[in-house]
Protein backbone atom coordinates (compact mmCIF):
# COMPACT_ATOMS: atom_id res chain seq x y z
CA UNK A 1 0.00 0.00 0.00
CA UNK A 2 2.63 2.79 -0.84
CA UNK A 3 1.28 5.83 -1.35
CA UNK A 4 2.01 5.71 -5.60
CA UNK A 5 -0.99 3.27 -5.78
CA UNK A 6 -3.36 6.27 -4.74
CA UNK A 7 -2.79 7.83 -8.00
CA UNK A 8 -5.83 8.08 -10.34
CA UNK A 9 -4.18 6.02 -13.06
CA UNK A 10 -3.33 3.45 -11.22
CA UNK A 11 -6.76 3.05 -9.19
CA UNK A 12 -8.84 2.94 -12.63
CA UNK A 13 -6.43 -0.01 -13.90
CA UNK A 14 -6.52 -2.08 -10.68
CA UNK A 15 -10.49 -1.45 -10.66
CA UNK A 16 -10.83 -2.30 -14.42
CA UNK A 17 -8.22 -5.39 -14.55
CA UNK A 18 -9.72 -6.80 -10.98
CA UNK A 19 -13.60 -6.24 -12.40
CA UNK A 20 -12.52 -7.90 -16.01
CA UNK A 21 -10.89 -11.05 -14.46
CA UNK A 22 -13.58 -11.65 -11.47
CA UNK A 23 -16.32 -10.97 -14.32
CA UNK A 24 -14.69 -13.79 -16.35
CA UNK A 25 -14.44 -16.38 -13.48
CA UNK A 26 -17.82 -15.78 -12.58
CA UNK A 27 -19.33 -16.13 -15.93
CA UNK A 28 -17.14 -18.95 -16.60
CA UNK A 29 -18.42 -20.79 -13.75
CA UNK A 30 -21.99 -20.16 -14.49
CA UNK A 31 -21.92 -21.56 -18.13
CA UNK A 32 -19.96 -24.13 -17.25
CA UNK A 33 -22.53 -25.48 -14.83
CA UNK A 34 -25.48 -24.50 -15.93
CA UNK A 35 -26.32 -27.70 -17.63
CA UNK A 36 -25.62 -29.82 -14.73
CA UNK A 37 -27.66 -27.36 -12.64
CA UNK A 38 -30.62 -27.61 -14.62
CA UNK A 39 -30.00 -31.66 -14.87
CA UNK A 40 -30.38 -30.85 -10.73
CA UNK A 41 -33.42 -29.14 -10.51
CA UNK A 42 -35.26 -31.19 -13.48
CA UNK A 43 -34.09 -34.63 -11.44
CA UNK A 44 -35.45 -33.11 -8.16
CA UNK A 45 -38.91 -32.52 -9.88
CA UNK A 46 -39.12 -35.63 -11.40
CA UNK A 47 -38.29 -37.32 -8.19
CA UNK A 48 -40.75 -35.16 -6.15
CA UNK A 49 -43.36 -35.92 -8.81
CA UNK A 50 -42.59 -39.90 -8.64
CA UNK A 51 -42.51 -39.58 -4.19
CA UNK A 52 -46.23 -38.05 -4.50
CA UNK A 53 -47.73 -40.65 -7.04
CA UNK A 54 -45.64 -43.20 -4.11
CA UNK A 55 -43.48 -44.79 -7.20
CA UNK A 56 -40.32 -45.76 -5.73
CA UNK A 57 -37.72 -48.02 -7.39
CA UNK A 58 -34.28 -48.38 -5.71
CA UNK A 59 -32.85 -50.42 -8.58
CA UNK A 60 -34.16 -48.14 -11.00
CA UNK A 61 -32.75 -44.42 -11.55
CA UNK A 62 -35.65 -41.38 -11.54
CA UNK A 63 -35.69 -41.07 -15.45
CA UNK A 64 -36.38 -44.70 -16.10
CA UNK A 65 -39.14 -44.51 -13.04
CA UNK A 66 -40.06 -40.86 -15.03
CA UNK A 67 -40.63 -42.92 -18.50
CA UNK A 68 -44.18 -44.11 -17.52
CA UNK A 69 -45.51 -40.12 -16.79
CA UNK A 70 -46.57 -38.57 -19.38
CA UNK A 71 -46.43 -34.70 -19.23
CA UNK A 72 -49.21 -32.62 -20.46
CA UNK A 73 -50.79 -29.06 -20.51
CA UNK A 74 -54.17 -28.34 -19.28
CA UNK A 75 -55.59 -24.82 -19.61
CA UNK A 76 -57.63 -24.00 -16.56
CA UNK A 77 -60.76 -22.18 -17.16
CA UNK A 78 -61.86 -24.86 -20.09
CA UNK A 79 -60.27 -27.54 -18.73
CA UNK A 80 -58.92 -28.86 -21.89
CA UNK A 81 -55.52 -30.23 -22.58
CA UNK A 82 -53.35 -27.89 -24.71
CA UNK A 83 -50.01 -27.36 -26.07
CA UNK A 84 -47.71 -25.77 -23.77
CA UNK A 85 -47.61 -21.90 -24.48
CA UNK A 86 -44.11 -21.43 -24.71
CA UNK A 87 -41.12 -23.91 -24.88
CA UNK A 88 -39.21 -24.53 -21.53
CA UNK A 89 -42.70 -23.66 -20.03
CA UNK A 90 -42.32 -22.48 -16.26
CA UNK A 91 -45.24 -21.67 -14.24
CA UNK A 92 -43.59 -19.54 -11.94
CA UNK A 93 -42.83 -17.28 -14.67
CA UNK A 94 -46.04 -17.89 -16.39
CA UNK A 95 -48.57 -16.65 -13.23
CA UNK A 96 -46.50 -13.03 -13.42
CA UNK A 97 -47.12 -12.41 -17.06
CA UNK A 98 -49.72 -10.73 -18.63
CA UNK A 99 -50.43 -13.03 -21.17
CA UNK A 100 -50.04 -16.42 -19.67
CA UNK A 101 -51.02 -15.32 -16.01
CA UNK A 102 -54.09 -13.75 -14.60
CA UNK A 103 -54.32 -12.01 -11.23
CA UNK A 104 -56.87 -13.75 -8.50
CA UNK A 105 -59.27 -11.26 -7.12
CA UNK A 106 -59.31 -11.59 -3.40
CA UNK A 107 -62.77 -13.73 -2.87
CA UNK A 108 -61.28 -16.16 -5.34
CA UNK A 109 -57.91 -16.44 -4.09
CA UNK A 110 -58.68 -18.43 -1.19
CA UNK A 111 -54.56 -19.78 -1.52
CA UNK A 112 -53.31 -16.58 -1.00
CA UNK A 113 -51.30 -17.08 -4.22
CA UNK A 114 -52.15 -13.60 -5.77
CA UNK A 115 -51.55 -14.66 -9.59
CA UNK A 116 -52.22 -17.91 -11.13
CA UNK A 117 -50.79 -19.21 -14.52
CA UNK A 118 -53.79 -19.83 -16.98
CA UNK A 119 -52.26 -23.36 -17.76
CA UNK A 120 -50.99 -25.73 -15.98
CA UNK A 121 -48.85 -29.11 -16.41
CA UNK A 122 -50.51 -31.84 -15.30
CA UNK A 123 -48.84 -35.24 -15.08
CA UNK A 124 -50.53 -38.74 -16.15
CA UNK A 125 -49.89 -42.41 -15.62
CA UNK A 126 -51.59 -44.63 -17.90
CA UNK A 127 -51.98 -48.14 -17.70
CA UNK A 128 -51.66 -50.28 -20.75
CA UNK A 129 -55.22 -49.66 -22.10
CA UNK A 130 -54.83 -46.23 -22.41
CA UNK A 131 -57.32 -45.62 -19.19
CA UNK A 132 -55.50 -43.28 -16.69
CA UNK A 133 -53.85 -44.70 -13.34
CA UNK A 134 -52.91 -42.19 -11.40
CA UNK A 135 -53.46 -38.17 -12.27
CA UNK A 136 -50.17 -35.93 -10.47
CA UNK A 137 -51.41 -32.49 -10.19
CA UNK A 138 -49.13 -29.77 -9.04
CA UNK A 139 -50.68 -27.16 -6.28
CA UNK A 140 -49.31 -24.42 -4.14
CA UNK A 141 -50.25 -22.13 -1.41
CA UNK A 142 -49.39 -19.55 1.53
CA UNK A 143 -49.49 -21.26 4.75
CA UNK A 144 -47.68 -19.79 7.69
CA UNK A 145 -44.80 -17.64 6.46
CA UNK A 146 -44.03 -18.82 3.28
CA UNK A 147 -45.77 -20.33 -0.12
CA UNK A 148 -45.94 -24.10 0.21
CA UNK A 149 -44.94 -26.13 -3.29
CA UNK A 150 -46.60 -29.71 -3.86
CA UNK A 151 -47.93 -32.50 -5.59
CA UNK A 152 -51.28 -34.00 -5.31
CA UNK A 153 -51.24 -37.56 -6.84
CA UNK A 154 -54.94 -39.01 -7.62
CA UNK A 155 -56.07 -42.18 -8.28
CA UNK A 156 -57.66 -43.22 -12.34
CA UNK A 157 -61.46 -42.29 -10.38
CA UNK A 158 -60.07 -38.76 -10.26
CA UNK A 159 -61.32 -38.84 -6.33
CA UNK A 160 -59.46 -40.66 -4.18
CA UNK A 161 -55.73 -39.59 -3.00
CA UNK A 162 -52.78 -41.74 -3.88
CA UNK A 163 -50.51 -38.68 -2.06
CA UNK A 164 -49.70 -35.18 -1.03
CA UNK A 165 -45.68 -34.15 -0.62
CA UNK A 166 -44.37 -30.42 -0.63
CA UNK A 167 -40.96 -30.12 -2.05
CA UNK A 168 -40.28 -26.49 -1.10
CA UNK A 169 -41.81 -24.67 1.42
CA UNK A 170 -40.51 -22.42 4.76
CA UNK A 171 -42.69 -23.41 7.44
CA UNK A 172 -41.15 -23.81 10.91
CA UNK A 173 -39.28 -26.20 11.91
CA UNK A 174 -40.84 -29.09 14.20
CA UNK A 175 -44.35 -27.80 13.95
CA UNK A 176 -45.97 -26.36 10.59
CA UNK A 177 -42.35 -28.20 9.09
CA UNK A 178 -43.86 -31.13 10.14
CA UNK A 179 -46.03 -31.26 6.77
CA UNK A 180 -42.63 -33.85 5.51
CA UNK A 181 -43.51 -35.75 8.36
CA UNK A 182 -43.81 -39.48 6.28
CA UNK A 183 -46.10 -40.54 8.78
CA UNK A 184 -48.51 -37.26 8.45
CA UNK A 185 -48.10 -37.67 4.48
CA UNK A 186 -49.25 -41.44 5.15
CA UNK A 187 -52.70 -40.05 5.96
CA UNK A 188 -53.15 -38.89 2.64
CA UNK A 189 -53.76 -42.20 0.71
CA UNK A 190 -57.12 -43.26 0.43
CA UNK A 191 -58.89 -40.29 1.71
CA UNK A 192 -61.86 -38.92 -0.88
CA UNK A 193 -61.31 -35.22 -2.78
CA UNK A 194 -64.89 -34.48 -3.69
CA UNK A 195 -68.55 -35.56 -2.37
CA UNK A 196 -71.37 -35.29 -4.76
CA UNK A 197 -70.68 -32.23 -6.11
CA UNK A 198 -67.19 -32.84 -8.11
CA UNK A 199 -66.51 -28.93 -8.49
CA UNK A 200 -65.97 -28.04 -4.56
CA UNK A 201 -64.18 -30.31 -2.83
CA UNK A 202 -64.99 -31.40 0.18
CA UNK A 203 -61.51 -32.47 1.37
CA UNK A 204 -60.21 -30.64 4.65
CA UNK A 205 -57.91 -31.30 7.94
CA UNK A 206 -59.72 -30.87 11.01
CA UNK A 207 -57.98 -30.95 14.44
CA UNK A 208 -57.66 -33.19 17.19
CA UNK A 209 -58.01 -36.32 14.96
CA UNK A 210 -59.87 -38.60 12.60
CA UNK A 211 -62.10 -41.08 14.01
CA UNK A 212 -62.20 -43.47 11.33
CA UNK A 213 -65.54 -44.59 11.92
CA UNK A 214 -67.11 -40.94 12.33
CA UNK A 215 -69.43 -40.10 9.14
CA UNK A 216 -67.47 -38.57 6.21
CA UNK A 217 -63.92 -39.36 7.70
CA UNK A 218 -62.87 -39.86 4.54
CA UNK A 219 -62.72 -36.38 3.43
CA UNK A 220 -61.02 -35.82 6.66
CA UNK A 221 -57.38 -35.37 7.61
CA UNK A 222 -56.11 -35.11 10.80
CA UNK A 223 -54.18 -31.56 11.14
CA UNK A 224 -50.60 -30.82 12.10
CA UNK A 225 -50.08 -30.56 16.01
CA UNK A 226 -49.20 -26.94 16.78
CA UNK A 227 -49.47 -25.93 13.32
CA UNK A 228 -53.38 -24.39 13.14
CA UNK A 229 -52.10 -21.55 10.40
CA UNK A 230 -50.11 -24.12 8.18
CA UNK A 231 -52.83 -26.66 8.57
CA UNK A 232 -55.70 -23.83 7.08
CA UNK A 233 -53.14 -23.38 4.55
CA UNK A 234 -53.29 -26.99 3.30
CA UNK A 235 -56.73 -26.83 3.13
CA UNK A 236 -57.21 -24.08 1.41
CA UNK A 237 -54.47 -24.87 -1.46
CA UNK A 238 -56.02 -28.10 -1.57
CA UNK A 239 -59.63 -27.04 -1.85
CA UNK A 240 -58.06 -23.83 -4.66
CA UNK A 241 -56.55 -25.79 -6.33
CA UNK A 242 -59.12 -29.11 -6.23
CA UNK A 243 -62.22 -26.44 -6.87
CA UNK A 244 -63.93 -24.26 -9.65
CA UNK A 245 -60.28 -22.22 -10.27
CA UNK A 246 -57.93 -24.99 -10.15
CA UNK A 247 -58.16 -28.17 -11.52
CA UNK A 248 -61.85 -29.09 -11.13
CA UNK A 249 -62.73 -28.48 -15.09
CA UNK A 250 -60.64 -30.15 -16.43
CA UNK A 251 -61.03 -33.46 -13.90
CA UNK A 252 -64.71 -32.89 -15.05
CA UNK A 253 -63.64 -33.32 -18.60
CA UNK A 254 -61.77 -36.03 -17.64
CA UNK A 255 -64.25 -37.53 -16.03
CA UNK A 256 -66.21 -37.45 -19.05
CA UNK A 257 -63.68 -38.53 -20.97
CA UNK A 258 -63.61 -35.06 -23.47
CA UNK A 259 -60.61 -33.55 -21.92
CA UNK B 1 4.90 -22.86 18.43
CA UNK B 2 5.77 -22.05 14.57
CA UNK B 3 4.25 -19.30 12.83
CA UNK B 4 2.27 -21.70 10.62
CA UNK B 5 1.09 -23.64 13.49
CA UNK B 6 0.26 -20.52 14.95
CA UNK B 7 -2.10 -19.19 12.44
CA UNK B 8 -3.52 -22.38 11.29
CA UNK B 9 -4.28 -23.80 15.12
CA UNK B 10 -4.60 -20.43 16.92
CA UNK B 11 -7.99 -19.43 15.81
CA UNK B 12 -9.17 -23.02 16.33
CA UNK B 13 -9.63 -22.06 19.96
CA UNK B 14 -7.68 -19.84 21.29
CA UNK B 15 -8.20 -17.13 18.80
CA UNK B 16 -11.82 -18.59 17.52
CA UNK B 17 -13.79 -16.22 15.15
CA UNK B 18 -17.14 -16.61 17.11
CA UNK B 19 -16.04 -17.52 20.60
CA UNK B 20 -13.27 -14.69 20.75
CA UNK B 21 -13.93 -12.50 17.44
CA UNK B 22 -17.27 -12.68 18.35
CA UNK B 23 -18.08 -12.50 14.27
CA UNK B 24 -19.97 -14.07 12.16
CA UNK B 25 -22.46 -14.93 14.13
CA UNK B 26 -26.01 -14.55 12.26
CA UNK B 27 -24.90 -17.76 9.58
CA UNK B 28 -24.18 -19.54 12.57
CA UNK B 29 -27.85 -19.12 13.99
CA UNK B 30 -29.25 -19.72 10.56
CA UNK B 31 -27.65 -22.58 9.06
CA UNK B 32 -27.11 -25.04 12.33
CA UNK B 33 -30.47 -26.74 12.60
CA UNK B 34 -28.50 -30.01 11.21
CA UNK B 35 -24.97 -30.83 11.13
CA UNK B 36 -25.31 -31.82 7.34
CA UNK B 37 -25.80 -28.11 6.64
CA UNK B 38 -23.47 -26.58 9.42
CA UNK B 39 -20.64 -28.70 7.85
CA UNK B 40 -21.22 -27.74 4.07
CA UNK B 41 -21.50 -24.19 5.35
CA UNK B 42 -18.31 -24.83 7.37
CA UNK B 43 -16.42 -25.87 4.42
CA UNK B 44 -17.57 -23.28 2.03
CA UNK B 45 -16.36 -20.67 4.45
CA UNK B 46 -12.84 -21.91 4.89
CA UNK B 47 -12.43 -22.45 1.27
CA UNK B 48 -13.75 -18.41 0.59
CA UNK B 49 -11.65 -17.55 3.58
CA UNK B 50 -8.61 -19.18 2.36
CA UNK B 51 -8.73 -18.17 -1.13
CA UNK B 52 -10.17 -14.48 -0.93
CA UNK B 53 -7.17 -14.28 1.70
CA UNK B 54 -4.88 -15.55 -0.86
CA UNK B 55 -5.94 -13.72 -3.80
CA UNK B 56 -5.94 -10.59 -2.03
CA UNK B 57 -2.74 -10.88 -0.05
CA UNK B 58 -1.26 -12.11 -4.14
CA UNK B 59 -1.77 -8.04 -4.75
CA UNK B 60 -2.00 -6.91 -1.40
CA UNK B 61 0.48 -4.58 -2.94
CA UNK B 62 -0.83 -3.26 -5.84
CA UNK B 63 -4.52 -2.28 -4.02
CA UNK B 64 -4.78 1.65 -3.99
CA UNK B 65 -5.52 2.18 -0.14
CA UNK B 66 -8.79 3.85 -0.73
CA UNK B 67 -10.54 1.66 -2.91
CA UNK B 68 -9.50 -1.47 -0.99
CA UNK B 69 -12.11 -2.35 0.56
CA UNK B 70 -14.47 -2.36 -2.88
CA UNK B 71 -11.33 -4.42 -3.84
CA UNK B 72 -11.61 -7.10 -1.03
CA UNK B 73 -15.25 -7.11 -1.46
CA UNK B 74 -15.58 -7.55 -5.42
CA UNK B 75 -12.96 -11.05 -4.82
CA UNK B 76 -14.96 -12.30 -2.00
CA UNK B 77 -18.09 -12.12 -3.86
CA UNK B 78 -16.87 -13.74 -7.65
CA UNK B 79 -15.40 -16.75 -4.88
CA UNK B 80 -18.69 -16.89 -3.36
CA UNK B 81 -20.54 -16.93 -6.34
CA UNK B 82 -18.43 -19.21 -7.96
CA UNK B 83 -18.66 -21.66 -4.29
CA UNK B 84 -22.83 -21.17 -4.71
CA UNK B 85 -22.75 -22.33 -8.84
CA UNK B 86 -20.54 -25.12 -7.23
CA UNK B 87 -22.90 -26.53 -4.45
CA UNK B 88 -25.94 -26.01 -6.80
CA UNK B 89 -24.18 -28.23 -9.48
CA UNK B 90 -22.95 -30.79 -7.16
CA UNK B 91 -24.87 -30.59 -3.89
CA UNK B 92 -28.20 -30.09 -5.00
CA UNK B 93 -29.96 -31.03 -2.42
CA UNK B 94 -27.63 -29.20 0.61
CA UNK B 95 -27.85 -26.49 -2.05
CA UNK B 96 -31.65 -25.84 -1.87
CA UNK B 97 -31.61 -26.22 2.26
CA UNK B 98 -28.87 -23.38 2.39
CA UNK B 99 -30.27 -21.10 0.27
CA UNK B 100 -29.57 -17.85 0.39
CA UNK B 101 -26.89 -18.45 3.17
CA UNK B 102 -24.59 -19.33 0.83
CA UNK B 103 -24.81 -16.02 -0.90
CA UNK B 104 -24.86 -14.43 2.44
CA UNK B 105 -21.25 -15.47 3.06
CA UNK B 106 -20.04 -12.16 1.40
CA UNK B 107 -21.50 -10.33 4.34
CA UNK B 108 -19.64 -13.12 6.98
CA UNK B 109 -17.16 -11.04 9.15
CA UNK B 110 -15.07 -13.44 9.16
CA UNK B 111 -14.31 -13.49 5.41
CA UNK B 112 -13.75 -9.52 5.33
CA UNK B 113 -12.38 -9.32 8.68
CA UNK B 114 -9.43 -11.76 7.99
CA UNK B 115 -8.78 -9.95 4.51
CA UNK B 116 -8.25 -6.74 6.45
CA UNK B 117 -6.57 -7.37 9.19
CA UNK B 118 -4.46 -10.45 8.15
CA UNK B 119 -4.00 -10.84 4.59
CA UNK B 120 -3.18 -7.22 3.61
CA UNK B 121 -0.27 -7.36 5.86
CA UNK B 122 1.43 -10.82 5.57
CA UNK B 123 2.19 -13.27 1.90
CA UNK B 124 0.04 -15.36 0.31
CA UNK B 125 1.28 -19.06 1.75
CA UNK B 126 0.48 -17.66 5.43
CA UNK B 127 -2.66 -16.19 4.85
CA UNK B 128 -4.10 -18.68 2.79
CA UNK B 129 -3.47 -20.79 5.92
CA UNK B 130 -4.61 -18.33 8.15
CA UNK B 131 -8.14 -18.40 5.70
CA UNK B 132 -8.23 -22.39 6.76
CA UNK B 133 -7.71 -21.88 10.40
CA UNK B 134 -10.17 -19.13 10.60
CA UNK B 135 -12.37 -21.07 8.32
CA UNK B 136 -11.87 -24.32 10.78
CA UNK B 137 -12.21 -22.30 13.35
CA UNK B 138 -16.08 -21.29 12.75
CA UNK B 139 -16.50 -24.66 11.77
CA UNK B 140 -16.06 -26.42 14.68
CA UNK B 141 -17.92 -23.95 16.35
CA UNK B 142 -21.19 -24.95 13.82
CA UNK B 143 -20.42 -28.14 14.38
CA UNK B 144 -20.48 -27.93 18.07
CA UNK B 145 -24.09 -25.86 17.84
CA UNK B 146 -25.60 -28.77 15.25
CA UNK B 147 -25.00 -31.24 16.95
CA UNK B 148 -26.20 -30.15 20.04
CA UNK B 149 -29.27 -28.42 18.17
CA UNK B 150 -30.07 -32.07 15.75
CA UNK B 151 -29.10 -34.11 18.56
CA UNK B 152 -32.11 -32.44 21.08
CA UNK B 153 -34.29 -30.89 18.49
CA UNK B 154 -34.35 -33.70 15.99
CA UNK B 155 -33.41 -36.74 17.65
CA UNK B 156 -30.57 -37.11 14.59
CA UNK B 157 -27.16 -36.92 14.05
CA UNK B 158 -26.40 -36.07 9.79
CA UNK B 159 -29.79 -36.95 9.52
CA UNK B 160 -29.26 -40.69 11.24
CA UNK B 161 -32.23 -41.48 14.14
CA UNK B 162 -30.53 -41.84 17.33
CA UNK B 163 -33.49 -40.50 19.78
CA UNK B 164 -36.39 -41.98 18.04
CA UNK B 165 -38.72 -38.70 17.93
CA UNK B 166 -42.42 -39.60 19.47
CA UNK B 167 -43.86 -38.26 16.21
CA UNK B 168 -42.60 -41.13 14.33
CA UNK B 169 -43.46 -43.80 16.53
CA UNK B 170 -40.25 -43.16 19.25
CA UNK B 171 -40.38 -42.20 23.08
CA UNK B 172 -37.69 -38.74 22.29
CA UNK B 173 -40.29 -35.68 22.67
CA UNK B 174 -37.88 -33.54 20.35
CA UNK B 175 -37.29 -29.50 22.09
CA UNK B 176 -38.85 -27.73 18.99
CA UNK B 177 -36.84 -24.56 20.08
CA UNK B 178 -33.41 -25.94 19.03
CA UNK B 179 -34.78 -26.13 15.87
CA UNK B 180 -35.52 -22.20 15.92
CA UNK B 181 -32.53 -19.85 14.90
CA UNK B 182 -32.40 -17.99 18.86
CA UNK B 183 -31.65 -21.44 20.37
CA UNK B 184 -28.09 -20.82 18.84
CA UNK B 185 -27.92 -17.69 20.47
CA UNK B 186 -27.89 -19.81 23.86
CA UNK B 187 -25.65 -22.39 22.70
CA UNK B 188 -23.01 -19.88 21.54
CA UNK B 189 -23.44 -18.26 24.48
CA UNK B 190 -22.62 -21.37 26.49
CA UNK B 191 -19.68 -22.26 24.23
CA UNK B 192 -18.36 -18.94 25.11
CA UNK B 193 -18.56 -19.35 28.72
CA UNK B 194 -17.04 -23.02 28.80
CA UNK B 195 -13.80 -21.73 26.36
CA UNK B 196 -13.64 -18.73 28.46
CA UNK B 197 -13.73 -20.86 32.06
CA UNK B 198 -10.89 -22.81 30.44
CA UNK B 199 -8.65 -20.31 29.10
CA UNK B 200 -9.52 -17.47 31.65
CA UNK B 201 -7.12 -14.89 29.43
CA UNK B 202 -9.64 -14.54 27.01
CA UNK B 203 -11.93 -13.02 29.38
CA UNK B 204 -11.75 -9.01 28.28
CA UNK B 205 -11.03 -6.37 30.96
CA UNK B 206 -14.31 -4.77 31.97
CA UNK B 207 -14.26 -1.16 30.44
CA UNK B 208 -15.88 0.17 33.87
CA UNK B 209 -16.09 -0.81 37.47
CA UNK B 210 -18.13 0.16 40.34
CA UNK B 211 -16.65 2.14 42.24
CA UNK B 212 -17.05 1.64 45.62
CA UNK B 213 -19.56 3.25 47.92
CA UNK B 214 -17.63 6.07 49.25
CA UNK B 215 -20.23 7.52 50.89
CA UNK B 216 -21.62 5.17 53.91
CA UNK B 217 -25.06 3.94 54.38
CA UNK B 218 -27.57 6.86 54.33
CA UNK B 219 -30.85 5.69 56.18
Amino acid sequence: MSSNNDTIGKTLTVTILLCVICSVVVSAAAVMLKPKQVANKDLDRKSNILAAAGISDPSKSVDELFKQITTRYVDLDSGKFVEAPVANYDVRKAAKDPQLGEKLSRSEDIASIKYQAKVMPVYLIESGDGNIEKVILPVHGYGLWSTLYGFLALEGDLNTVVGLGFYSHGETPGLGGEVDNPIWKGLWPGKKVYGSDTSDPEIHLVKGGVDPSAPEAEYKVDALSGATLTSNGVTHLIQFWMGKNGYAPFLNNLRAGEA
Amino acid sequence: MSKTNEVLIGPIVKNNPIALQILGICSALAVTSNLKTALVMGIAVSLVTAFSNLFISAIRNQIPGNIRIIVQMTIIASLVIVVDQILKAFAYEISKQLSVFVGLIITNCIVMGRAEAFAMKNPPGISFLDGIGNGLGYTLVLMFVGTIRELLGSGSLFGIEILPLVNNGGWYQGNGLLLLPPSAFFIIGMFIWIIRSWKPEQVEKPEYTLAPNTKGAQH
